[in-house]
């Protein structure tokens, strides 16, 4: 589901830290093939795409084998930190799932 | 399409869009409250504690069937190194009383009572409905919204957006501005879960009493930001937050965080053996009375968290949820009484009597918090690492005399901060805090 596997903590000597363990204990329903989430085509990421790959608490941002930074929103929290990081770039399209759709919290 | 027309439309089921739909639909108006969610706390996330002054102005006996964890009768603040903390720890038998003043709750159950009592008093409730803009007349007054129901829409005399922190609608209607990575917090939160026996033996509880911990220092490695570690019936709430702009400077992963926070030799007895059950994120406006944006316009009001309603200092947030979108909701019965249009005129009776509630006078008194606390990382890096340090020189026995230890404390400081780096601290905290 997710397209990382293991991220470290970005602190030196930090254990690494498997994000997507976390998730398997949330539920979703998943809009299958209408992500709310898109990134813009690009050549560069800018500094701020760049920093959803560490900074998306899903982990649902990465890069490619040629520098670009893909997302795969299956396990998103829809907290909206990409958003505003992005906000002025505008790299990122970011919409709230169809109604009834994303993560549903069992406790919240 | 909804033919109907309504007296209000809410948009959202947290606790301010439910404050602001039981207000109106408790006095007779016609409410129609729209949430994306499947059900109303689905997408909601909170640390939790629930201020019971707020909710009581709204529903005197909630007491009676809320699905409340704890009341708190101690509160810790600790101060964080790598190893140790020093707490601050207030407990007291008097929060055993017949009313109690905070309970922890779990949000998604206590979301859904909410809109239970919601419903009782007489609003529509429509779920898995995201609304997607908002509706207006030719003049630019808002008249209804549209949604991703079949492209359907709703009208309203108004309407009241208690949409949360990520409120796309308000601010993509131009509402109100982006939010700044600089004055919002991205916190994740873990529930864990461990017998009640054990979580009150741990936590030195009896029955129903509960402990909440917030806490500084080291563990947001040099960012503005806070843990806390809130006890439950049956389960720990524990999470970490930071202002976003500090998370995208640092390269730190925001679940790293937390897991060392986890794994901290203070931190790691009170959750061992439990088992996570969820893994949660969340935005919190932390930018104050100088982040808000206007909070009505013609045809329209904004609660809540979309209105910036936190109190960083104090972390309250639910119960300035909660007031606002109760105050909203009078507001809007009040002109329904008086036979009066909600133009923005009209509706500037919503902040007059916000201003005469805590709410305003709390954020307009700690306006220059947020911005102090982010402009002195030093505040969570250096003196939670001087204060530790310091009560381990103190404490310690080992030889050294008493003055001897005095002056070495008095050096880590001055060597640490420098004197007038503490003197300018101390001044611009007093400053920034009256």
């Amino acid at each position: 589901m997710m397209n990382t596997t293991e991220v470290g903590t970005g602190a030196p000597g930090a254990p690494l830290v498997k994000v997507e363990e976390r998730l398997f204990q949330n539920r979703y329903l998943v809009d299958a093939g209408r992500p709310h989430i898109k990134i813009k085509p690009h050549t560069e990421p800018s500094k701020a795409l760049m920093a959803l790959t560490h900074l998306c608490p899903a982990g649902c941002y990465s890069q490619n084998d040629k520098g670009q930074v893909e997302a795969v929103v299956d396990g998103c929290v829809e907290c909206g930190t990409c958003r505003v990081l992005t906000a002025k770039t505008g790299e990122v399209e970011w919409n709230y799932p169809r109604g009834g759709f994303g993560v549903l919290f069992k406790f919240g | 399409m909804i033919r109907d027309k309504f007296d209000a439309i809410v948009v959202g089921a947290g606790p301010s869009g439910n404050a602001a739909a039981y207000t109106m639909a408790k006095q007779g108006l016609k409410v129609l409250q729209l949430e994306r969610g499947e059900y109303p706390g689905s997408k909601n996330v909170q640390g939790a504690i629930l201020y019971a002054d707020a909710l009581e102005k709204i529903i005197p006996d909630f007491r009676e069937d809320a699905p409340l964890e704890r009341h708190v009768i101690e509160q810790r603040l600790w101060t964080m190194d790598d190893t140790s903390y020093v707490g601050m720890h207030y407990r007291s038998d008097d929060f055993n009383e017949e009313k109690p003043n905070r309970y922890t709750i779990i949000r998604a159950q206590f979301d859904r009572w909410f809109s239970g009592k919601v419903r009782e008093a007489g609003a529509v409730l429509l779920c898995e409905t995201t609304v997607t803009e908002l509706l207006r007349d030719p003049q630019g007054r808002v008249i209804g919204v549209r949604t991703d129901r079949d492209g359907g829409t709703a009208f309203a005399d108004v309407v009241i957006l208690g949409e949360g922190v990520n409120g796309l609608v308000g601010q993509r209607s131009g509402l109100r501005p982006e939010l700044k990575p600089d004055t919002v917090a991205l916190a994740v939160k873990e529930m864990h879960f461990l017998p009640r026996e054990v979580i009150e033996s741990r936590f030195n509880l009896a029955g129903n009493e509960g402990v909440v911990i917030e806490a500084m220092g080291t563990i947001t490695d040099g960012m503005t930001g806070t843990g806390f570690i809130y006890t439950n019936q049956e389960s720990i709430s524990i999470g970490i937050g930071c202002i976003v702009s500090d998370f995208a400077e640092s390269g730190r992963t925001p679940y790293g965080l937390l897991e060392a926070f986890k794994r901290h030799p203070s931190v790691r007895p009170l959750l061992e053996g439990s088992e996570c059950k969820e893994y949660a994120a969340h935005l919190i406006p932390e930018g104050g009375y100088n982040a808000m944006p206007e909070l009505f316009g013609d045809g329209w009001i904004v609660v809540g968290d979309a209105g910036q309603f936190v109190n960083a200092v104090h972390r309250e947030g639910s119960n300035l949820a909660m007031t606002t979108g109760r105050v909203a909701g009078e507001t809007v019965v009040w002109l329904k009484r008086r036979r009066e249009m909600a133009t923005k005129a009209n509706l500037a009776e919503y902040q007059r009597r916000l201003e005469e509630t805590f709410v305003m006078k709390d954020l307009r008194k700690y306006r220059r918090i947020p911005d102090f606390l982010h402009r002195n990382k030093h505040i969570f890096g250096v003196y939670p690492k001087l204060l530790t340090a310091a009560a381990q020189t103190w404490f310690r026995v080992d030889g050294v005399d008493k003055r001897a230890k005095e002056k070495q404390i008095f050096q880590s400081f001055r060597s640490g901060r420098t004197l007038p780096g503490l003197i300018g601290d101390a001044l611009k905290l007093a400053r920034s805090w009256r």
